[in-house]
């Protein structure tokens, strides 16, 4: 087979594995966001279906498939059934940049962990994805022809677009900082303690804000607030398209986790040196356990702050972004060009 | 003039003006909670035992010489929801009537308790029973054999009732 051929297979199986780690891990914050917002409100959540109610996710699958899909008459069918498809093909896509650990060498030739952790864009990559995926929601508003699913769909992209900036020049200031958009140069720049959360605390705040807003998590979950929206740009999907919509919204959550992991706070590298020679497998277990520690935590603080602070009103939400936001990024890059200009 | 200062907003001091601390201590009573005792009861296995003023499924009270109801049909007739149908009949005992068909619809039942108050001899009582389940609407319709209850086990009811009725 030509060289080309072996880099499909290798890609090809290295997506299987990482579509199914993306699923279960949606599945699983499912789980941790019920059991988390459970014990917030001082109740149990989900303790019923197998141990601790730990295949409550697989329940909750089945349900959706055996629910009865209900399309809207005047719906347009092709749009109607894009758009779930849209938002979680999207919300799958971005993890092909993303590094999980660094690689195993078998008999010279490196395996990277990642589909193409290497490509010298993948910080643009990730950022034109997820500005992809608000045409899912759109058009899931747009195609519903229900009033409340256009208003969801109309809000989600003005969300998108005013917060997309503030989180593009955020990541700026790590730019100018590390010189590069791979990934994985990225990663290896914060060797040891030298995380850029350290370096860019303003770049870092102004970015975990962004993309709180860009994943329509709460306190920016004004796309489905369902007091004023019903269900906002899902009122019109059931059974599994919903489902799908549903785990976009985690797969994007356990993204903006990862991306925050790999920029800010060392994605990968361990912090110490514990004797395990580079390339041997051992060590690529120990990155990716780490690596996914740290998102675990993310994770969870996503849902911590989702069952903490209530939803923003549109205004606020607005000028939050335009007036608060992107003034403090710009500002951020003045700062990150002066001491570079200064101290190195 | 009007007082501009006078909006919520600007009655924040700095602090909480930068929102972010305000997040903060919001995050640390939510973590907080997370470690307080639990409400969940379990219910299959913990369940709640009402006391005497609870007001349940409605049951005739069954006493060693038979139903008490003698078929006056007060029940039936002041039923908001019109769940009760009462036939009466005659007997040789010394109360000479008695219901030959008394029946609850539970589908319709509300749970209100004023069949329990108007009726004069006391023989329908709400009792205890709240987890009351039905696979078909033909089921949901309880003749006597189900509505009957020995007097013993409504005891609480009927104290309760003596007290405050
Ligand atoms: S239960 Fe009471 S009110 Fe109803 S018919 Fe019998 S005696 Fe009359
Ligand atoms: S409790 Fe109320 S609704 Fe139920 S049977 Fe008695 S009167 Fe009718």
């Amino acid at each position: 087979m030509p060289e080309i051929g072996w880099i499909l297979v290798e890609a090809g199986v290295k997506a299987v594995f990482i579509v199914i780690l993306i699923l279960s891990a949606a599945a699983v914050s499912v789980y941790a966001e019920r059991r988390v917002s459970a014990i917030i409100q001082l109740r149990l959540g989900p303790n019923r279906v197998g141990p601790f109610g730990l295949l409550q996710p697989i329940a909750d699958v089945f349900k959706l498939f055996w629910k009865e899909d209900v399309v809207p008459k005047a719906a347009d069918m092709g749009f109607h059934r894009l758009a779930p498809v849209i938002s979680l093909g999207i919300a799958i896509a971005v993890y092909a940049v993303i590094p999980f650990a660094h690689y195993i060498e078998i008999g010279g030739t490196k395996y990277y962990f990642g589909i193409a952790p290497n490509v010298n864009i993948g910080l643009l990559y990730i950022l034109a994805m997820t500005s992809v995926s608000v045409y899912g929601i759109t058009l899931a508003g747009w195609s519903s022809n229900n009033k409340y699913s256009l208003f969801g769909g109309l809000r989600s992209s003005a969300q998108m677009i005013s917060y997309e900036l503030s989180m593009g020049l955020s990541l700026i200031g790590v730019l100018m900082i590390t010189g590069t958009l791979s990934l994985n140069e990225i990663v290896l720049q914060q060797s040891g303690w030298g995380w850029n959360v350290f370096v860019q605390p303003l770049g870092f705040i102004i970015f975990l804000v962004s993309s709180f807003a860009e994943t329509n998590r709460t306190p920016f979950d004004l796309p489905e607030a369902e007091p004023e929206l019903v269900g906002g740009f899902n009122t019109e999907y059931s059974g599994m398209k919903f489902g799908m919509f549903f785990l976009a919204e985690y797969a994007n959550m356990a993204t903006a986790s990862a991306f925050i992991v790999l920029v800010y706070f060392g994605g990968w590298q361990i912090p110490f040196d514990i004797g395990l020679g580079a390339g041997s497998i051992a060590l690529a277990l120990v990155q990716f356990a780490w690596f996914l520690a740290k998102v675990i935590f993310f994770i969870l603080f996503f849902i911590w702050v989702r069952w903490t602070v209530p939803r923003f009103r549109y205004d606020q939400l607005m000028n939050l972004g335009w007036k608060v936001l992107l003034p403090l990024a710009i500002l951020n890059i003045v700062i990150t060009g002066v001491w570079i200009m200064i101290f190195g | 003039m009007n007082n501009t200062k006078n909006t919520e907003a600007e009655r924040l001091n700095f602090m909480e003006k930068l929102y972010l601390p305000e997040i903060a201590k919001g995050l640390g009573l939510t973590m907080k909670y997370m470690f307080k005792p639990k409400f969940t009861r379990q219910y299959p296995e913990e369940r709640f035992e009402p006391t005497g003023s609870y007001r349940g499924r409605p049951v005739l009270v069954d006493t060693t010489g038979g139903e008490r109801c003698v078929a006056c049909g007060l029940c039936s007739r002041v039923c908001p929801a019109l769940a009760i149908e009462v036939q009466a009949s005659e007997t040789e005992r010394e109360k000479e009537r008695y219901p030959v068909k008394f029946e609850i619809n539970m589908l319709r039942c509300i749970f209100c308790g004023f069949c329990e108050e108007v009726c004069p001899e006391e023989a329908i009582v709400m009792s205890k029973e709240y987890d009351i389940v039905f696979t078909s609407q033909e089921e949901a319709i309880l003749g006597k054999e189900d509505l009957l209850v020995p007097e013993e086990q409504l005891q609480d009811r009927l104290e309760y009732l003596a007290e405050y009725k």
